[in-house]
């Protein structure tokens, strides 16, 4: 599985409120490729400052995963587990823009994470 | 006339005649016999081959032995897809028995995901299940039921009990009369020729004028090519537990009668045999 997770050290957009990019590549800046990604945390698992992230639509659940562990800087033992719908962990392999098809609502994917298993 | 039911026992039963070879560069005591296993196409490699794992280690020092994994004609097999799925895949329109290469060292890390327990199978089916489930009633029938009813799914498959297993899924299959199907079909669809994993998009088991939608109309939104002009040769074939349906079948028969235990419908697309 590829680890392309890296920093988030993107511009930040032009409302003061929200939203950054979760992107390796500095080339492309195509908005449609990206989806809107809201994290929310779950139990004692770190809240991130920034919630709502854009996501390349290939970007795979274990990406996003590694993403999100080094944001929250986890020691390498801490697992990080994310589930939809606060019901089920998609498969690591699994790209984000199937998810958003499949379970967004309102133009966004929302996705818990949480340090130890969560749902069932 | 057989029976709707009796399609789901042949799915279940559905068996691949299978050789395991241990990868010539894995170091050996002695020489390792080939293994040879009937793999149901509807459970998983990792949780059928604890026989074949016992097999080879017989012949190997424990200090060469890490992750067991899989592999077919130089593509690593992903334990997390139904070993039909694989076999359709991959290897359909090959000479029986599957040839499959184990291997012991050198785990492809960007092919495979880690399976170091049934558990880690367990949650994966659980969690398919679950997504499913959220798609055909919004989740209502699996969060619906006790912890118990959700391991009796799993020790279901796990121990293929046909009886048991489905005793429990015939409510994940239930739908309100005049809804006429799912709210949404379970499907991925796979190819080799791409390097995305999967399609999986939101479909309806009817029209917005109340027809059944069937597997063409599945088709010709998620992968034109698979249908064929008349007037021009089959460029592929459509696979659901190594059979080939008819285009006309209804979406929500198949999702009902031909999905894994999982409850998505899988369906392979591969290049048509040249032949």
């Amino acid at each position: 599985m590829s680890d392309n997770a890296e920093s988030p050290t993107e511009t930040q957009k032009d409302e003061p409120s929200t939203q950054q990019a979760v992107t390796e590549d500095t080339g492309t800046t195509d908005e449609k490729k990206k989806i809107d990604v809201l994290l929310k945390a779950v139990g004692d698992t770190p809240i991130m400052k920034t919630k709502k992230w854009a996501v390349e639509r290939g970007r795979t659940v274990q990406s996003l995963a590694q993403f999100i562990s080094r944001f929250l800087k986890l020691e390498p033992s801490e697992q990080l587990f994310i589930y939809v719908n606060q019901s089920f962990a998609p498969s690591p392999d699994q790209e984000v823009g199937v998810l958003f098809e499949c379970f967004g609502s309102d133009g966004k994917l929302v996705l818990h994470y949480c340090k130890s298993q969560a749902w069932g | 006339m057989a029976d709707d039911k009796d399609v789901l026992r042949d799915v279940w039963f559905g068996r691949i005649p299978t050789c395991f070879t241990l990868h010539q560069d894995e170091i050996t005591e002695r020489e390792a016999e080939p293994f040879y296993l009937l793999l149901p196409r509807v459970s998983y490699l990792t949780l059928v081959t604890d026989k074949v794992k016992k097999h080879f280690l017989k012949v190997m020092k424990p200090e060469d032995v890490e992750e067991m994994w899989f592999e077919y004609e130089g593509t690593p097999l992903k334990w997390h897809y139904p070993i039909g799925v694989l076999f359709d895949l991959h290897a359909s329109n090959t000479a029986l028995p599957w040839s499959v290469t184990v291997h012991f060292k050198n785990f492809p890390e960007r092919d495979l995901l880690h399976c170091p327990s049934n558990s880690v199978i367990e949650a994966h089916f659980m969690s398919s299940i679950k997504e499913a489930d959220a798609l055909k009633h919004k989740g209502q029938v699996i969060n619906d039921m006790q912890k118990k009813d959700h391991k009796q799914l799993w020790m279901g498959l796990q121990n293929d009990k046909f009886d048991q297993f489905w005793a429990m899924n015939r409510k994940l299959m239930e739908y309100p009369m005049e809804e006429g199907g799912f709210r949404y079909i379970p499907f991925r669809i796979y190819q080799t020729t791409s390097d995305r994993p999967f399609i999986q998009k939101l479909f309806r088991s009817v029209s917005s004028e109340g027809q059944p939608h069937t597997l063409g109309d599945l088709l010709k939104e998620m992968f034109p090519a698979a249908i064929c002009q008349d007037d021009e040769p089959k460029r592929y074939q459509v696979l659901i537990h190594g059979i080939e349906p008819m285009l006309e079948t209804p979406i929500q028969w198949l999702s009902e009668h031909l999905s894994h235990p999982d409850n998505f419908l899988h369906v392979s697309i591969i290049p048509s045999p040249s032949d």
